[in-house]
């Protein structure tokens, strides 16, 4: 269902942006398809908000960060729905950031403290972390089998995440807290989906990750992608590397 | 209730104590000092009263008549038009420089220990325990969006802290706005209220219903929430952008506001000051005409010249705010300068770029500017933006440039940096 043969339009959606939009998020979904027109690929977007209906034959889903009142709430629909899992079962790609991370794995934390089934699209578990909330300059090395180059970003999270044996780390940290600390490793890698607790926005900072979507989405091998001008990106992943290591 | 029998300040009593006038004559001789020696000035004053008595503000608002003024955007305005509009009655004791926290608080208190009428911005997250230390007798509540999430965290959580205050104070008249969804929630524990519809147009940070969850629609009429019964009230104050009208009156009041500031929005800032200002007997007419004489706003709005070029220096420091600035640039083809920082007082993460619609300058010549020129650079890349990019201070970023006028448009400590940088 996902497969795209060439000249077809790749379907991207942005869930409930009304819900977790609050940290820049959006700007992964704008990233994304600047990649896909740059390319002259053809590519349609949808942002689905309360109320409205998930579809469940794109190839392309993104879940943003937000507050802790309406992550439950988008969990609460994307469940009643079906439909997330129903893309995930036929191989639409996933890019979920911060409380989207959150809210695809086994459970997380309500704000009164209560836990609350998620998705369970990932093998993943988060509970409240231990202290103040982990916020700052992230840099991590990702796993040899994505072939991506380092990745930069900024964490602002206050709960904790533990990989189960399904899920492979998305990256090794060496700047910064990621999923819990003490544990060394960022965000989740699992089939096609990707989750992180990175902002600034990550495929802002990382366009290498923007293209293995891209390449997941319409069934190419990333290196087959055309190039783009990414002198600015260059330029701004230069300068983050380097404040992030000179702190 | 016909609004229009405002209070007249209560007389100030008791008089000062000895050692209350002890501490705010250190305080402005500490700040006289620090302003000598290039260290801040006021501020530092404030530090040193605090430190020596904790209970300052408390009795250094004693006995005045304090409006608080808080807002995520348009305070310092805000309080600028309504110090303007207090002092058609006589002097008034303001922050106008935008220290709108407990140390800037104090020191503007101390700064004059025998002015009752007092008009203060203070920090959203302040206000929570400030506005218990103030008791005021107005607190005008303005918006509330995101901005420097790294540091104040969720939104809802300073409407929430807004909320438990007002349920602490009362007797305090608060004026809020009406057109905000998150103010309207924050002030439902309060007891005495005037509704004022500035006009919003920024809704993103207030698409889910605070209260229940669900969703908020905006129409004509205003917004509702889908799920719950919160919904826009009926508003006793409106600005159209030009003009105040006063529902509340018998008959109603229509003030034509005509301010040197520019904007609709900033018409929107003066309705919640006029509305404000009646609770200290000022004609709303009268306060209007004194507003036209506020021409910048701590350095915001002002145009300097610089060789060839004459620059409007414009500050916006979140998406709510940026929305307005580039709405007010908008349709010329004057070049614009951008200038992003991101230190604590930014927010170090400048995600929140990705929330404004920069697509807008597409075809005007645009300079990136900033400590952070990089981000705002991959930002104009994917909106499609051609432009410079430029290392060091950012007004040097004018030299570039064809002569004439020039649009500078900083978020908050890059705009400080060009203020610090001006003759």
């Amino acid at each position: 269902m996902s497969r795209t043969p060439s000249g077809t339009t790749t379907r991207i959606v942005q869930l409930f942006p009304d819900l977790l939009g609050t940290y820049g998020d959006g700007g992964n979904v704008t990233v994304l398809t600047e990649r896909f027109r740059r390319r002259g690929l053809a590519v349609a977007r949808t942002d689905v908000t309360i109320g409205d209906p998930i579809p469940d034959d794109a190839h392309l889903y993104v879940i943003g960060g937000g507050e802790d009142g309406p992550q439950s709430r988008a969990a609460d629909l994307l469940r009643a729905s079906g439909s997330l899992h129903k893309a995930v079962a036929g191989g639409a790609a996933v890019l979920a950031v911060c409380a989207g991370f959150q809210m695809l794995g086994k459970h997380f934390v309500a704000p009164d403290g209560t836990v609350v089934d998620g998705l369970g699209l990932l093998d993943v578990a988060t509970r409240r972390g231990p202290g103040e909330r982990i916020v700052g300059e992230v840099v991590a090395t990702p796993v040899p089998a994505l072939a991506l180059p380092t990745l930069t970003g900024y964490e602002n999270h206050g709960g904790v995440t533990d990989l189960g044996g399904d899920a492979s780390p998305l990256g090794t940290v060496t700047v910064g807290t990621g999923n819990r600390p003490g544990a060394g490793v960022e965000g989740a890698w699992q089939g096609r989906i990707v989750a992180t607790y990175l902002h600034g926005p990550v495929l802002a900072r990382n366009p290498a990750l923007a293209d293995l979507f891209i390449a997941w989405a319409t069934d190419v091998e990333p290196g087959t992608l055309a190039i783009l001008d990414d002198g600015p990106i260059d330029a701004l992943r230069a300068a983050r590397l380097r404040a992030a290591t000179a702190t | 209730m016909d609004r229009s029998l405002s209070r007249k300040p209560p007389p100030l009593s008791p008089a000062p104590s000895l050692r209350l006038k002890a501490t705010a004559k250190t305080m402005r001789a500490t700040a006289a000092v620090a302003r000598l020696t290039g260290r801040g000035g006021s501020v530092l004053g404030g530090h040193v009263g605090l430190r020596a008595h904790p209970k300052l503000i408390t009795e250094l608002a004693a006995g005045r008549w304090i409006a608080a003024v808080s807002a995520t955007n348009g305070k310092t305005t805000t309080t600028s038009l309504l110090r303007a509009a207090l002092a058609t009655a006589g002097p008034v004791v303001s922050n106008t420089s935008g220290s709108n926290l407990r140390t800037g608080i104090a020191a503007a208190l101390a700064s004059d220990l025998t002015t009752r009428s007092v008009a203060l911005e203070v920090d959203e997250a302040t206000l929570a325990t400030t506005g218990v230390e103030l008791a005021p007798a107005v607190i005008v509540l303005g918006n509330l969006s995101r901005d420097q999430l790294d540091r104040y965290g969720e939104v809802r959580i300073l409407a929430q802290r807004w909320r438990t205050l007002l349920g602490d104070l009362p007797e305090v008249e608060v004026v809020a706005n009406a057109d905000d969804p998150l103010v309207v929630w924050a002030v439902e524990p309060a007891q005495r209220l005037t509704w004022v519809a500035p006009g919003m147009t920024w809704t993103a940070d207030a698409a889910v219903c605070p209260s229940c969850g669900d969703a908020i629609v905006h129409d004509a009429s205003g917004w509702r929430c889908t799920g719950c019964a919160l919904r826009r009230p009926a508003p006793h104050v409106i600005s159209d952008g030009s003009t105040v009208r006063f529902t509340d009156t018998e008959p109603p009041l229509e003030v034509p506001v005509s301010l040197a500031l520019p904007g609709a929005f900033n018409v929107g800032n003066a309705a919640l000051a006029l509305a404000a200002a009646r609770f200290a007997g000022v004609d709303p007419a009268t306060g209007a005409e004194a507003m036209g004489t506020v021409t910048q706003v701590a350095g915001r709005y002002r145009t300097v010249t610089r060789g060839a070029h004459s620059a409007r220096l414009l500050m916006a420091k979140n998406p709510a705010g940026w929305q307005e600035s580039l709405g007010l640039i908008a349709g010329g083809a004057t070049p614009v300068v951008v200038g992003i920082n991101a230190r604590v007082a930014d927010g170090k993460d400048p995600s929140w770029l990705w929330d404004v619609a920069f697509e807008q300058l597409e075809g005007r010549p645009v300079v990136a500017a900033g400590e952070r020129v990089e981000d705002l650079s991959v930002r104009l890349h994917y909106a499609g933006v051609d432009h410079r990019v430029h290392h060091g201070p950012t007004l040097d970023a004018l030299d570039d440039l064809p002569e004439g006028p020039v649009e500078v448009v900083c978020n908050y400590t890059a705009f400080a940096d060009i203020l610090a940088a001006l003759p």
